[in-house]
């Protein structure tokens, strides 16, 4: 488990004729939560869709092993959950139904017709997010914070290697926060790669294992939350100095008042 | 497999009580004419039993019309769900889109131009390539991620090109009985059609209807966003070359024998949806069965409605299918006044 699972070398994304993405070279390993944090519009999002492939970049990524160019895009599909910000769904469909499209790439493309096998991954994920009480309800019907649970679940039903979450705790309340927070380093700690977007720096001290610091596209520090998140560099890329203290084991990292 | 009651087993009643009903308005439709005949003796004829005259009359002169309107509004069910799956948006249909007016014009360039009859391939190739060509430039216009808005705005300015360049056409026509000709055609008719006119339309058809039916899956993956959609596994870009082909093909080859017959693939998803959800592949077979029996049973009242003149079948289904439109615009007015798409 401690061999780079996900590696990236000299990633560098190019949109409309900005970088975006430069220099950016990664060794991620399984069982780890990582925390990629940075300023709005660092490039942390397109650092995650270059990862899975959906977007065009420069550079080489593996994935357990294997070069991600090479791979078919089914292929992919089953190695990545990716989840988006926004958790949109275009139309009123049960909540089952959308956690079941995280089959899709085992080829469940119908959420009517589960393999035992799919149906249980679904169920699981259900459970584990806390929305197998609304499975039969119309997800456009919920609030925002239980749509984005169901699409956490939806990422979590592929049972991936890797798990890519955009800022999944946006718009929760404090108590799901920590709950979603929780359920990734579950599955984290369960054997997955969890990679997670986040602006809230204390979660990302609290759980992660491993921190990247992003700043105009490239990585500005790399490590554990207290080398990642020193003081230089939250006054740094941040600008802000930082409180810090300890408690129950845990590091504690409060953003306090901007220079 | 483990087989969910509920929505699946109730898509499938639907489902099948619409093939019975688009059986029943086939029937219906070669019982009426100018000769009447009962559902019995069509049946009959149907099998070669009964009286020579009834037979010629059923298989000869009325079945032509019948597959005709079965296929072609079949096609417009199917493309107008297949398109609003692809764009995730209630609103999108082909009329909409400048499908059929571009497919028109392609038909109606062909014919002034004296480079083909009316019952050569070359119209159909002509009606398809304008179709094509039309939902390609109208998607890449509105670009990725198109709100409804900018869709119908393109396709609004796409029909309008497509109707000025067919008046063009019609107004360069040396001949003023070939622009009437062209004329009467456009209005949309399912009048007077033989075989010829089947063997001419109804490959494209069943071309276009193959394809768009085979990415049925990828549409329920779209309902997540494209890019939800790509890290599933579904080429979306792949996907939309597809569905703008299949569309393409199926419209262009029913205009190429019926003229435009507007507002069908609008219509029938929402008249299933409310039936069995708003899934989008499961949509596909009712929204096409649901368009065979709207201009089956349109095919029929322009034959039953008294009139001087004959009313055109694609009037018909534009007088009821612009007032469901405005009925569907006040739906989603929010969502057409900026808010969120």
């Amino acid at each position: 488990m401690s061999a780079a699972f996900l590696t990236a070398r000299d990633l560098a994304v190019t949109l409309s004729g900005r970088d975006v993405l430069r220099g950016v070279s990664l060794d991620l390993t399984r069982g780890h939560l990582v925390a990629l944090v940075g300023p709005n519009g660092a490039g942390k999002t397109t650092l995650l869709r270059a990862l899975a492939g959906l977007i065009e970049s420069q550079g080489e990524i593996t994935i357990g092993g294997d070069s991600l160019a090479s791979l078919a895009l089914r292929e992919r599909a089953k190695r990545f959950g990716y989840l988006p910000q926004g958790h949109l769904v275009h139309w009123p469909l049960p909540v089952r139904d959308v956690v079941a499209l995280g089959r899709f790439p085992h080829g469940a493309t119908d959420p009517a017709w589960l393999s035992p096998l799919d149906a249980e991954a679904v169920d699981r994920a259900m459970a584990v997010t806390d929305v197998t009480q609304f499975a039969d309800r119309i997800v456009t019907e919920l609030s925002g914070g239980e749509r984005s649970r169901v699409a956490l679940a939806r990422v979590l039903a592929l049972e991936a290697p890797v798990v890519l979450a955009d800022e999944p705790t946006a718009s929760l309340d404090p108590r799901y926060q920590l709950d979603v927070m929780q359920t990734l380093r579950t599955t984290a700690d369960a054997g997955t790669l969890v990679i997670v977007v986040t602006h809230d720096l204390g979660s990302a001290a609290r759980f992660a294992d491993t921190v990247l610091v992003m700043a105009s596209g490239a990585l500005a520090a790399h490590g554990t939350p207290n080398d990642a998140l020193s003081d230089e560099i939250m006054q740094q890329v941040f600008r802000v100095s930082a409180y810090r203290a300890q408690y129950q084991d845990s590091g504690v990292i409060l953003p306090w008042s901007g220079t | 497999m483990t087989r969910r009651s509920g929505s699946n087993s109730s898509a499938a009643a639907v489902t099948a009580a619409l093939a019975v009903l688009v059986a029943m308005l086939a029937i219906g439709s070669l019982a009426v004419g100018p000769v009447k005949l009962s559902p019995l003796t069509v049946v009959q004829a149907l099998a070669g039993l009964g009286g020579e005259v009834q037979q010629i009359i059923v298989q000869e002169i009325r079945l032509p019309r019948t597959i005709l309107a079965l296929a072609i509004g079949g096609i417009l069910g199917l493309s107008g769900a297949a398109l609003q799956g692809l764009l995730r948006n209630p609103l999108a249909s082909p009329s909409l889109f400048g499908a059929p007016q571009s497919a028109a014009f392609g038909a109606v360039l062909i014919i002034s131009l004296g480079l083909a009859d009316v019952r050569s391939f070359a119209l159909p190739a002509a009606a398809i390539t304008m179709a094509f060509v039309s939902v390609f430039v109208l998607l890449a216009v509105a670009g990725r991620n198109a709100s409804l808005l900018l869709l119908i705005l393109a396709g609004l300015a796409i029909s309008a090109l497509a109707g000025a360049a067919t008046a063009l056409v019609m107004n360069l026509s040396a001949n003023p009985f070939a622009s009437l000709e062209i004329a009467f055609w456009l209005l949309g008719s399912l009048e007077d059609r033989s075989f010829r006119h089947v063997v001419l339309a109804l490959p494209f058809i069943v071309a276009g209807g193959v394809l768009l039916f085979s990415q049925r899956a990828a549409f329920r993956a779209l309902s997540l966003g494209e890019e939800t959609a790509q890290s599933l596994g579904v080429d979306v870009a792949r996907l939309r070359l597809i569905v703008i082909a299949g569309t393409a093909l199926g419209v262009g080859g029913a205009v190429s024998v019926s003229g435009t017959i507007g507002f069908i693939g609008l219509v029938a998803p929402h008249l299933v949806r409310p039936l069995i959800g708003h899934d989008p592949a499961r949509v596909l077979l009712p929204s096409a069965l649901a368009g065979a029996a709207l201009l089956l049973a349109a095919d029929i009242a322009v034959r039953l409605i008294p009139a001087s003149s004959d009313i055109k079948v694609g009037v018909l289904t534009s007088i009821i299918g612009v007032p469901f439109f405005l009925y569907l615009i006040v739906r989603e007015r929010r969502a057409l006044g900026g808010g969120v798409a």
